[in-house]
């Protein structure tokens, strides 16, 4: 019943708010026709191309756009030895392109993604909408049952505490999806003519101490305050798992966050899903993690940081460490899994000397 | 279809069934209409006039058993209108069960927690007398004691958050990334419904914005995650009273406790307890649908000119509940709602004499609940 939007053109914002200061990266391998319907949308915005696969191969992007675009040589020549922490033949290569951005905010998103129409039937422009739930404050420490106060329209419920109600920056915005859902194998295999059909008009924030699986299709994040945190993992050529890339962000962010006192978002944007990956290949590469993530969310949910980790970074670092002591017995995966993640933080600081303020603080 | 027209009532229940058609037998089955089983709706009447609620309610109502309880402080009789099947409980009544002294407890808003007291059924969906159906999206009437019913006979999932909220609704499943372990969930104990028009704000909030109207449908049920703490509303909830009855309580009451929702807190204390007892039972919450149509009341200003202690209150009873921990012998919700009762005795009974007093309140409550709770018992002529 969903179907992506058509008359983009007619909702074109009038102002493209922070087009200065936010990157748009998007991971490919094939090419990136879906632009060309985004095009109203992100078109006054700079795009950063992580291109995966085969360097050799020209990925054409369409006109009218400004972009840089990295392929594999160039991940190899900028990171030297340290590129072996960014993944191959897997989308989350995409974090390379957080590392090397320089501006604030970061919106990126699946190439097989559209733009999605409200029940109204208007096209839905997700990247405005992630700007707002990145600008507006986030409610982490107790639960509105009306959802997002900041929304027009809305508000604290009685009994919320007014000493809360400030609220605290937000450090991403993740977004949902339309069509296509995003579910693991099993569950594509048992319900492959599912589709997400329900347009929950809601943004909230997920509680403080709460985990959640982030996918990394429509996602946006502010860098100054969390980039660190948004590492991909190992996935693809060479690793025994694939698919869990975002989720190992997701974990590492909202545990981060939750010490830091940061927000994240979820719910509204919508984005329409229009391509179902093959559930078989799909099985194969999550196959571990299925089983992983029965020991890897406990870790996660028992996760204590120091107090002396007061920047992002030193959180990662501590984190990296914890994964090494506590998870490398499951499996030596996560044993080269810490040593990446220390790897990419010594890769970030290197190409982001000055680094974000610490504690979270906007400068 | 006859039940989304709002059109089933026993007697067409009985026709599909004496029709013998195996998938009408399984339908029913699947959406829980039977009739030993049915919810209890104690309406707190602090209007005498009911009668143009309860016609708004009737299609959805009338299959159930309904208790109404008259707040004792209202002087006029009620009006009610003719063919529902009801108790209705007064202030006689009330004395007769829990004595003189003690029926004081049930005055305002708090009326409801008598009819939790006395009614036998195993669900219980409470709903303010201001608040009439709504229809959905689509202009179908929402049917808000079936959606509450649904939300209490499907699983619950505290322990992880589902990115597609209600991982048991049509349509949507757990997301990748979720937990296999965690995909069966936890019985779900309470069931927090939201207002259309006139939203559950406080009196600065609604005096800010006298303007401002709910007109948001948000088409979602989502489990409150476990150790997080909410508001809970009094307005539209629902609970299993066999599991959770007894956290559901009357005990604070604010010095200038009055008659419109603004003015009390007693819910939103209530409400911190059963969450607390909930989480550390490994029982879950959920909020979100069903929406009821909420009507305009009173003058939220008039409101700001009393002594706003329920906005100071939160402050303490915020950070409280956030700490207490209860410990590994507390199994029963009776146990539970006694040993948040101490710790609100020892930790914030000498900040203030309000909070003294309902801990004692929540004692007396579970004493009460247990003799007269658990037994039977029958209104008044």
């Amino acid at each position: 019943m969903a179907e992506p939007a058509t008359a983009t053109q007619a909702a074109a914002p009038v102002v493209a708010l922070l087009k200065d200061e936010l990157d748009i990266v998007i991971p490919t391998i094939r090419n990136l026709d879906f632009l060309e319907m985004w095009r109203p949308f992100f078109q006054p915005y700079h795009l950063i191309i992580v291109q995966d696969g085969d360097p050799s191969k020209t990925i054409k992007v369409p006109e009218g756009f400004d972009y840089e675009l990295y392929n594999r040589n160039d991940i190899n020549r900028i990171l030297g030895p340290k590129a072996s922490c960014i993944s191959f033949k897997d989308s989350a290569c995409r974090c390379f392109g957080y590392m090397v951005s320089k501006k604030k905010y970061i919106f990126t998103i699946d190439d097989d993604c559209f733009v999605a129409k409200d029940p109204s039937g208007k096209a839905i422009n997700a990247l405005e909408q992630h700007i707002k739930n990145l600008l507006s404050s986030s409610t982490p420490f107790f639960f509105n049952t009306l959802y997002d106060p900041f929304r027009e329209g809305a508000d604290f419920v009685r009994g919320y505490p007014f000493s809360l109600r400030e609220g605290v920056p937000t450090a991403a915005s993740h977004g949902l999806w339309l069509n296509i859902p995003d579910y693991d194998a099993p569950t594509q295999l048992v319900k492959p003519l599912e589709r997400n059909t329900r347009y929950v008009d809601a943004v909230l924030t997920i509680p403080k101490g709460t985990l959640f699986p982030m996918c990394g299709m429509n996602l946006a994040f502010n860098r100054e305050l969390i980039g660190p945190a948004m590492y991909f993992g190992l996935m693809g050529d060479g690793q025994p798992i694939g698919r869990y890339d975002d989720m190992w962000a997701g974990w590492c962010t909202k545990v981060i966050c939750d010490h830091l006192g940061l927000g994240v978002k979820t719910g509204l944007p919508y984005i329409f899903h229009s391509k179902a990956s093959n559930p078989f290949v799909n099985l194969r590469k999550e196959y571990k993690g299925i089983y992983w993530q029965e020991e890897i969310i406990p870790f996660f949910q028992q996760a204590v940081l120091p107090k002396d980790c007061t920047t992002v970074q030193k959180c990662y670092i501590e984190l990296a460490k914890q994964v090494k002591e506590k998870l490398s017995k499951v499996d030596p995966y996560f044993d080269k899994l810490a040593d990446a993640m220390v790897t990419w933080i010594e890769a970030w600081d290197e190409l982001n000397p000055t680094g974000p303020v610490p504690n979270g603080k906007a400068a | 279809r006859t039940l989304r027209a709002g059109k089933l009532t026993e007697r067409v229940l009985k026709l599909f069934i004496a029709t013998g058609k195996d998938e009408v037998f399984s339908l029913i089955q699947a959406l829980n209409i039977q009739v030993t089983v049915t919810p209890v709706l104690p309406t707190r009447a602090l209007r005498p006039d009911l009668t143009s609620f309860m016609n708004e309610w009737r299609t959805i109502f009338s299959r159930f058993h309904l208790i109404i309880v008259k707040d004792p402080d209202l002087k006029e009789e009620l009006k009610i209108p003719e063919g529902f099947n009801l108790d209705v409980y007064k202030k006689p009544d009330i004395d007769r069960v829990v004595g003189t002294s003690t029926s004081t407890i049930f005055s305002g808003y708090s009326c409801r927690y008598f009819g939790y007291l006395v009614s036998r059924k195993k669900y219980i969906i409470s709903v303010d007398d201001d608040c009439y159906p709504v229809k959905d999206n689509k202009g179908i009437l929402v049917d808000a004691v079936a959606q509450h019913i649904t939300n209490l006979t499907t699983p619950a999932t505290p322990f992880f958050f589902n990115t597609l909220y209600d991982p048991f609704t049509e349509g949507a499943d757990f997301v990748r990334g979720y937990p296999f372990s965690l995909r069966s969930g936890v019985q779900c104990a309470l069931s927090c419904g939201l207002w259309l028009n006139l939203a559950d704000y406080d009196a600065p909030t609604q005096a800010l914005k006298p303007e401002e109207r709910n007109s948001r449908y948000v088409d979602a049920v989502l489990t409150v995650p476990a150790r997080t703490l909410m508001p809970i509303s009094g307005i539209n909830i629902a609970f299993n009273r066999e599991v959770i009855g007894p956290a559901l309580l009357p005990s604070l009451r604010l010095g200038g406790e009055g008659k419109f929702r603004w003015e009390t807190m007693e819910d939103i204390w209530s409400g911190m307890c059963v969450k607390v007892v909930c989480d550390h039972l490994g029982l879950g919450v959920k909020t979100g649908m069903p929406y009821v149509w909420r009507n305009d009341r009173g003058d939220a200003i008039a409101s700001l000119r009393k002594e706003w202690e329920g906005v100071k209150l939160m402050e303490e009873v915020v950070p409280f509940f956030q700490s207490v921990r209860l410990s590994r012998e507390a199994t029963t919700t009776e146990d539970c709602v006694a040993e948040v009762a101490n710790v609100v005795k020892e930790q914030l009974g000498s900040k203030d004499p309000m909070f003294a007093r309902a801990a004692k309140a929540m004692v007396d409550w579970v004493k009460l609940w247990k003799s007269v709770g658990s037994s039977t018992s029958s209104p008044g002529a």
